[in-house]
């Protein structure tokens, strides 16, 4: 890997810049590998590089049905927070927390990571008391938090209506200053780059089709590529993770649901930190001056990557109504990615019914920023064939022995009619 | 926009109502029998399907009576929607049809 600096810039910019490397190899597949990720999504491609970098696990490869980070990876709305509620999920929520401020150091690759706050806007009683609750069980878990009333609000995001006739009251909120947000095509990127260093072959365009298996015992997969052998296979998938599973005949406790973004015109600065609300899920300016607004799911399961009307409608109507300056503002696209929701909204990883298949799955609506914790341990896991202990409380087996993990409140998926 | 036919009401906007999930789930017959990961499998575990899909609809802000819906979760088509407790359609040139009683 050529090194990312200013000399390489500069050495290069005497070329003009047309002497720059391929990001990653796009190699042909190997029979055989020690470990196959499926999925180069965020967690996926995080997963090959802790695998390699932490358990020196190289002949590793990330098979992707489409292009690399082409998924949810650049999908999402960007956010970066650690606010949530049960002690198993502020600590694995947290873990990424604590790499995310390292990461472009790390890779080499500046992932543009902004930790300009976030605050969660409470418009009913009910709002606050749940807001109260959430940022106390953080204190108690020694993770930055606090309350904010509304003037504090006003102040920290003048353009959201604190006004007493406001449609949707502010009546205060809650606060984390290390939260923030990252680019996310350069998280993806950056991970394969350093993976790619490391040896892990990316495996573009290259659906898997079937998980073999052999007296209960994973084998290899089947992929559009051919029939690639692994001692170890992982799933990795957002969105398709029941499809997936149900190649390797075990079913999961989620449903996958559409979830929408749009962006509006470029301008000037606005709002300098993300502000979450229960009206309507987030708002953050990026860097080139875009509002980005993230939605609800969508409340129907799909696989359809494309949000309906009525969501656009609601979101618009209450994104006026929530920053009034917004009203003349045009939306310059919009699109939607395939989410799946475990029936607790935590996500799914460890071990599964088939010995050395592993499974990473069901981040929902929140996975964008637990992408390097989640690597992190998770590639622990795969190495060392038993679940990191931040892991071990959200395996599979806690859908029998009734351990669930309930983050509703801390997500931006619908509780459905289920 | 989704136009969905209420088998009580006839065709409805999607905003009227809301989805209830896969469809024809049976409860178990023996339930004290179970063993816990058969209480998941059926209370928790999910087929997800990429395609046709049968699940519950209720029509909440109109005659508030739960039906089934026989929908692709690709098109969001709607292929059938039929009463609780009827057999569920065959879709010609669909796969993962349910076999056995309604519920």
């Amino acid at each position: 890997m050529r090194r990312y600096s200013i000399w390489s810039l500069l050495r290069n910019a005497r070329s003009y810049h047309e002497g720059w490397p391929e990001m990653w190899r796009s190699p042909e597949p190997k029979p055989e590998y020690d470990v196959v990720i499926i999925g180069a999504g965020g967690h996926g491609l995080a997963t090959a590089y802790y695998l390699a970098k932490e358990h020196g696990v190289t002949n590793v490869a990330v098979v992707e049905k489409g292009w690399l980070g082409g998924g949810n990876v650049a999908r999402n709305t960007t956010i970066v927070r650690s606010n949530y509620l049960s002690p198993e999920s502020a600590f694995l929520y947290d873990k990424a927390m604590e790499l995310w401020p390292g990461l472009s150091r790390e890779l080499n690759y500046n992932v543009m990571f902004s930790p300009r706050g976030l605050i969660n806007v409470g418009h009913s009683r009910e709002d606050m008391i749940e807001l109260r609750r959430r940022v106390r069980a953080l204190q108690l878990n020694g993770i930055e938090s606090s309350m904010l009333t509304t003037a504090e609000i006003a102040k920290k995001a003048p353009i959201l209506d604190c006004s007493p006739t406001a449609s949707n009251p502010v009546l205060g909120g809650s606060w984390q200053a290390k939260a923030g947000i990252a680019r996310h095509d350069a998280v993806a990127w950056g991970y394969a780059r350093a993976a790619d260093a490391r040896g892990v072959d990316m495996l573009q365009n290259c659906e898997v089709t079937g998980i073999r298996r052999e007296g209960g015992r994973v084998t290899g997969v089947e992929t559009a590529r051919g029939t690639i052998r692994a001692r170890k296979v992982a799933i990795v998938t957002a969105g398709h993770s029941g499809v997936v599973a149900a190649m390797a005949g075990f079913r999961l406790p989620l449903t996958a649901y559409t979830m929408q973004a749009f962006v509006s015109e470029p301008m000037k600065p606005i709002l300098d930190t993300v502000v979450m609300s229960s009206k309507l899920v987030s708002v953050s300016q990026s860097d080139k001056g875009e509002l980005v607004i993230g939605m609800s799911t969508e409340p129907y399961a799909s696989y359809s990557q494309r949000g309906s009307l009525p969501e656009v409608e609601r979101a618009a109507q209450t994104m006026t109504e929530l920053y009034p300056c917004t009203r003349r503002l045009r939306m310059l696209r919009k699109w939607g990615g395939t989410v799946d929701v475990p029936v607790d909204a935590s996500p799914i990883m460890g071990k599964t019914p088939v010995e050395n298949l592993f499974i990473n799955v069901g981040w929902g609506t929140g996975g964008f920023k637990s992408i390097p914790g989640s690597g992190f341990v998770f590639a622990h896991t795969i190495a060392t064939g038993e679940p990191h202990p931040l892991v071990a409380p959200f395996g599979l087996d806690r859908f029998a022995s009734g351990r669930l993990i309930s983050e509703h409140g801390a997500t931006g998926a619908l509780v459905h009619g289920e | 926009m989704l136009l969905i036919n209420c088998p009580w009401c006839g065709p409805r906007d999607e905003i009227e109502f809301n989805c209830g999930g896969e469809a024809h789930i049976a409860r178990p017959a023996d339930p004290a029998a179970l063993s816990d990961a058969e209480w998941a499998e059926y209370l928790f575990m999910r087929k997800n399907l990429k395609g046709l899909h049968y699940e519950r609809w209720h029509h909440s802000y109109g005659c508030r009576q739960w039906f089934n819906a026989a929908r692709d979760t690709v098109t969001h088509e709607i292929h059938a929607t039929y009463k609780m407790g009827e057999t569920p359609p065959v879709v010609a040139g669909a796969d993962g049809i349910v076999k056995g009683s309604s519920s």
